[in-house]
């Protein structure tokens, strides 16, 4: 077992944002400033990290037939925990990620990884691999947000940086994320083919 | 009246998919085709609008009299997974037809955010009971015809010549996007 190794899979080969393209609701939905993206992404970060270890800790427990809502008990617990946390300690990105931080109990990159990683691999692995989920979902978070923040609102992590006028509103507007995030996966292929070109 | 307006409110306005993000798993995943996402429609309308009654009832009788309303997270999310497993049952029993038509979709709406976000929604803005279900049922049918307009759209772009760096998902996105902006349009109606 090798955590960097563990981590980079997760950050970079198995991006759950650019490559394997679950857990959209709440990458779409929170993004329309960098600082949302990485509270978001951080809140389910911890939550995967935590409910990861947990689960590896239970899997010889758990008879296979009901192993799905034990999972979902398990997370549905720490997300709890989490939105309490949130709301003790940060109330005004509790208010503006609103309904999403319940709903991170239903995003599929958690149930995802507790099916084909915690489920199967020891507990330390498992903590590994949910921290690099985490990080690589926070990251793909982040860059959304900050690319719309700075089209729509022309500020980065709220520094203003262009002027009124060259404000696009429609990018921190539903629209915007679904542009957003369709632009940045045709960077991600244009990166994979040259790559694959190089390989050649 | 005033349903009624909840109800267009949850189709067009907030539609969950366009402007509340709920529900993009199915889709994204189940739209390549009109049929199957009639199918998925159906299977969310009846799904919400049972799971809005359930949960209604188990937050106003049940969690907050015992002050355990902070549980409600973990509470729902079981509901809606044992709803989804009895629906399927009854279904099979009683209409095997329907049961065939939805198939595989059936089990898969317990992972649906939507599901969960109208219960949250209901939760979180105090409907009453009558006034839960037509929200939710309002945001079933935003959903449905989301996804069926969607597939529509996306059936004829099977046929384009599309750039390859866009193929799979962006193209799919920047639809999504596209369709987004038109229901941006009924954002000043109510």
């Amino acid at each position: 077992m090798n955590p960097i190794k563990i981590i980079k899979n997760g950050i970079i080969d198995e991006n759950p944002t650019f490559v394997q393209v679950i857990g959209m609701c709440p990458t779409l939905a929170v993004t329309s400033s960098a600082v949302n993206g990485i509270g978001m992404g951080l809140s389910t970060a911890a939550v995967l990290t935590c409910s990861n270890f947990v689960i590896s800790l239970i899997r010889k427990v758990i008879p296979d037939s009901v192993r799905i809502p034990c999972y979902i008990v398990v997370i549905a617990s720490f997300v709890t925990i989490v939105q309490m946390l949130l709301k003790g300690f940060v109330p005004a990105l509790n208010d503006s990620l609103g309904v999403y931080i319940p709903l991170i109990v239903v995003n599929c990159l958690i149930l995802a990884r507790a099916e084909a990683y915690a489920g199967k691999n020891p507990p330390i692995a498992s903590l590994f691999d949910g921290i690099g989920m985490g990080l690589g979902f926070t990251l793909a978070l982040t860059v959304l947000g900050a690319v719309r923040e700075f089209l729509g609102n022309g500020s980065i992590f709220g520094f203003a940086i262009l002027p009124e006028a060259s404000k696009t509103l429609l990018m921190i507007l539903p629209p915007g994320a679904f542009f957003t995030l369709a632009f940045l996966m045709v960077l991600v292929n244009l990166a994979k083919n040259r790559k694959q070109e190089v390989g050649k | 009246m005033d349903l009624f307006v909840t109800l267009m409110a949850a189709i067009f306005v907030n539609n969950f998919i366009f402007s509340k993000f709920l529900g993009l798993c199915p889709f994204l995943g189940v739209s390549k085709k009109v049929e199957t996402a009639a199918g998925m429609g159906v299977a969310v309308i009846f799904v919400i609008a049972l799971a809005s009654a359930a949960t209604w009832l188990v937050y106003n009788f049940v969690l907050v009299p015992m002050d355990l309303a902070y549980l409600y997270n973990i509470a729902f999310i079981l509901i809606i997974a044992t709803l989804v497993q009895f629906v399927e049952m009854f279904i099979k029993k009683s209409s095997p037809s329907l049961y065939q038509a939805l198939g595989v979709y059936l089990p898969l709406i317990t992972t649906n955010c939507a599901v969960l976000g109208v219960a949250v929604n209901n939760m979180e803005a105090n409907y009453g009971f009558i006034k839960s279900i037509v929200n939710g049922v309002g945001a079933a049918l935003g959903f449905a015809l989301a996804i069926i307009l969607f597939a529509g759209v996306r059936e004829r772009l099977e046929k384009c010549a599309i750039p390859k760096p866009f193929q799979g998902f962006p193209i799919t996105l920047i639809t999504a996007g596209l369709m987004s902006i038109a229901f941006l349009g009924f954002s000043g109606m109510l």
